[in-house]
């Protein structure tokens, strides 16, 4: 598939501070693309790159064939953006923010404009200072939704919205990726990439540090098992493949690769299984992988209980 | 303490630390400033008999009387040299205690700044102690320093003493005037624009009440500004007067304190009202026109008060010059028309600095913009760099044209009416459409700096101070020729005009265009700096 977003060896210099570091990255046609890293990795400054607002250091940029610091108004006429962190005019209502941003875009869809302001539940009469920081996110998000885009630049754009606005917006994601557009979602919260994602890309430090589907990447992990055993085993964590093992009364977890799943199975099996939870790689295994840390047995079983309450 | 001061220590520090340039700058400016006009003022006026000539010229001069005030003792060398400190330096140092104080209150209120301090253990009252604990600080220091620079410049101690603690009380009277503005709005800039609008009346009633005969009216006494002025430093050292200013701030701190005690944080006094849906801004030119209409018209109507007010003086200024040798004078200088000329010239071209200050502070709005977070917003759609900044900065070069057209209409149907003489509104229109080159250029200075050294683009009103400065006492302080010529204002032609004000106003416009471009060209190519 074409890619609608190529960013080869680029790097960005703020004086003595490299913020990109010979970053690789692309964006296929029609996918949600999750970009995914910490607070100060790259994130926002690989976005207003790509949106020309900053100059690339070297490496080159291309986003819908064209050139994003030299063909900005032709560029930005087929892209929607969401700034991570939403200001806007203390004066001015929510409704003629929308408009204004609409119309400096060359037009949104009204009927679009009144469903979303309906489903994020958003009162356009508020002046601006009036809003809360979840209020402004969908001021930003109403404005970049009503319009007819081919791209969407997404930085954090949830970072203020409650569960159920979440929700609304990742159905508005998901129809986005039914019709056919493009939408980068950069996010340190996994959970939210992992839900809407076709392709995630991590970034640490300025580079691209893993890109893939998500099915392809979950082999580079391991899978969190916890069970319940009759007695429990001794030499668990001698078997290959197997880490963190962490044995309280009897109940077992540990971190299991995938070419280990098989034997440490059959161990269990053996040793007399009263019950097993097993959780797929989370985005924060891969993520926690990536940045060093060891995964701790509590956190990433954290949807089944913490387990491992030694 | 009380519970509703917790913090306020915290946050004083806090404020120095962000004003550690800023403040000593600022005091080290006008210590320098009162120094220098101390020692010129000896070497001006060597004699009795020099000062009492100049005094009583300016004295019988109602222009000046109006902008300056009187010399309360013409034979005072310290009356005679300061009579341009006691009013309008006064409301300059006025100027800066309202920034000062709002900076510190409404400021951080509107930004959120507050909210993330309020979380820790922070009385309500504190950020407003604090804000007013470092403004009133720094108007005494700023006096004391101010009264050892005179005596140190070789003026009488108890005078110097008593136009310091003049200046310490107005600065602290205009804080507090700026604490309550600072709780009446939830906008910072709508808290500084009243408290200058505050300034700017206080100035006017004392203007009228100094053109009375034989001294100072009410109005005068009505006026902060005044009362420096009644001090009389030099001339009499009438120290009760100094209980004015700090009555008044004695009474305005408490309001400033029970408004804020009946208001939420983050608010303002009046509920914020919803607004319109559907928005009508149809591009960013609109966007500008709308967040800074009401600047402008402010500005407008200050304008037009202003000229017609300087425009009806013009028939009585040489009146007013009976004595012998003052007329003697006036056939010197060409006689009553050349008079006339020289005091509407001398009005105009401070106008002509004031349009320039509107200038610089509405094309200043695109580097507010960029901090404050919104040019992202708008640069992320359709919108070019070029074409974002042209809708400030046309509307700050526009602004500048109306606003001296306007003057000069108003002067001139003043001047017309009180000397029977229709000419004069075109010429005196004319004249003033003169002064929009040099102020356009000190605008475009701020698209330039902008567009290469994005957070230098307040420095530029330095700039204008400083041009404003060497206009005012550059030839007091023996300031170098060249330095003098670098100011756009001394290239303005004055009235009456000729074909020889043709070139300099070319001159003027083709540097405006060329700083402009130079601008544009930096902010096409650089990062976005919020």
């Amino acid at each position: 598939m074409a890619n609608v977003l190529e960013m080869v060896g680029v790097v960005k210099r703020f004086g003595p501070v490299v913020a990109l570091n010979g970053l690789d990255f692309s964006v296929e046609a029609g996918e949600v693309h999750g970009f995914l890293g910490p607070n100060g990795s790259g994130k926002s400054t690989t976005i207003r790159l790509l949106l020309g607002m900053l100059r690339a250091s070297a490496g080159s940029i291309r986003v819908l064939g064209l050139d994003p610091w030299h063909d900005v108004a032709s560029l930005h006429r087929r892209l929607a953006y969401v700034p991570g962190d939403v200001a806007l005019w203390p004066n001015l209502t929510g409704g003629e923010v929308i408009d204004l941003l609409g119309r400096l875009q060359g037009g949104q869809d009204l009927a679009r404009r009144a469903q979303l302001l309906d489903l994020f539940d958003l009162d356009p009469t508020k002046k601006s200072r009036a809003y809360s920081k979840g209020n402004r996110q969908k001021v930003a998000l109403v404005a970049a939704l009503a319009t007819d885009a081919e791209l969407f630049l997404l930085d954090e754009p949830t970072s203020g919205l409650d569960p159920l606005m979440e929700e609304a917006f990742r159905g508005c994601v998901r129809e986005l990726r039914n019709q056919g557009r493009t939408v980068l979602l950069s996010s340190h919260i996994l959970s939210e990439a992992e839900a809407l994602s076709d392709r995630v890309s991590i970034i640490r430090e300025g580079r691209v540090v893993e890109t893939g589907r998500l099915d392809e990447l979950r082999h580079l992990t391991r899978t969190s098992v916890t069970a319940d055993l009759a007695a429990v085993p001794a030499g668990l964590d001698a078997l290959p493949g197997v880490h963190d093992v962490v044995v309280t009364n009897h109940r077992v977890s540990a971190q299991v690769e995938p070419s280990g799943l098989a034997p440490f199975m059959r161990a269990l099996t053996d040793a007399g299984l009263v019950a097993l939870t097993s959780q797929p790689p989370t985005l924060e295994d891969l993520f926690l992988r990536h940045y060093g840390a060891a995964v701790p047995v509590a956190a990433a079983g954290s949807s089944s209980g913490g387990t491992a309450d030694a | 303490m009380r519970e509703t001061l917790a913090g306020t220590g915290v946050l004083i520090r806090l404020g120095l630390r962000r004003d550690r340039w800023l403040l000593p700058a600022w005091i080290a400016g006008f210590a320098a400033t009162t120094y220098s006009t101390a020692v010129a003022g000896a070497e001006l006026y060597p004699d009795v008999g020099s000062r009492v000539e100049a005094a009583t010229a300016l004295n019988a001069t109602a222009s000046l009387v109006a902008l300056f005030g009187r010399v309360y003792d013409p034979s005072s060398l310290g009356a005679l040299s300061l009579i341009k400190y006691t009013a309008f330096m006064a409301a300059i140092l006025a100027v800066l205690m309202v920034f000062i104080t709002v900076r510190h209150t409404r400021s951080d209120e509107e930004s959120g700044r507050l909210e993330l301090l309020g979380g820790g253990r922070l009385g309500r009252d504190a950020p407003l102690a604090a804000a007013l604990a470092i403004s009133f600080g720094a108007s005494i220091v700023l006096g004391l320093v101010t009264a050892v620079s005179l005596a140190a410049g070789g003026l009488p101690a108890a005078g110097s003493i008593a136009f310091g603690l003049g200046w310490a009380a107005t600065g602290m009277a205009f804080s507090a005037v700026a604490g309550v503005t600072a709780q009446l709005t939830a906008s910072a800039r709508a808290a500084t624009g009243m408290s200058l609008g505050v300034v700017a009346v206080t100035y006017a009633l004392r203007a009228v009440g100094d053109l009375a005969e034989p001294g100072p009216s009410a109005l005068s006494w009505l006026s902060p500004i005044g009362w420096n002025q009644q001090i009389r430093a030099f001339a009499g050292d009438q120290w009760w007067v100094l209980a004015l200013p700090l009555a008044l701030c004695a009474a305005l701190v408490p309001v400033a304190l029970a408004l804020r005690a009946r208001r939420d944080l983050g608010s303002g006094l009046r509920q914020e009202r919803p607004g319109p849906a559907r928005g009508s801004l149809r591009g960013v030119g609109d966007l500008a026109v709308r967040l800074q209409f009401r600047l402008l018209a402010a500005w407008a109507v200050a304008f037009v008060v202003f000229g017609v007010v300087i425009g009806s003086l013009a028939g009585n200024v040489t009146d007013l010059l009976s004595s012998p040798n003052a007329q003697d004078l006036i056939r010197m200088l060409g006689g009553t028309q050349a008079m006339t000329d020289a005091f509407i010239a001398a009005e105009i071209s401070i106008m002509g600095l004031l349009a320039a200050a509107y200038g610089l502070s509405a094309a200043s709005r695109l580097r507010d913009e960029e901090t404050d977070g919104h040019v992202e917003a708008l640069l992320g759609t359709a919108t070019t760099r070029p074409r974002w900044a042209t809708s400030h900065f046309a509307l700050a070069l526009a602004g500048v044209a109306v606003l001296m057209l306007l003057a000069g209409v108003s002067v001139g149907a003043g001047a017309a009416t009180v000397l029977a003489d229709a000419n004069q509104l075109g010429r005196v229109t004319l004249a003033a459409a003169a002064q929009i080159p040099a102020a356009w250029v000190m605008t475009a200075v701020v698209l330039a700096v902008f567009g290469w050294a994005p957070r230098l683009t307040g420095t530029v009103w330095a700039l204008l101070l400083l041009f404003v400065a060497l206009g005012e006492f550059g030839v007091l302080w023996n300031a170098p020729e060249w330095l003098m010529e670098l100011s756009p204002f001394r290239h303005s032609p004055l009235l009456p005009l000729d074909s020889g004000a043709v070139g300099p106003l070319l001159g003027l416009t083709v540097t405006a265009a060329a700083l402009a471009a130079l601008g544009y060209a930096g902010w096409r190519r650089r990062d976005l700096a919020p």
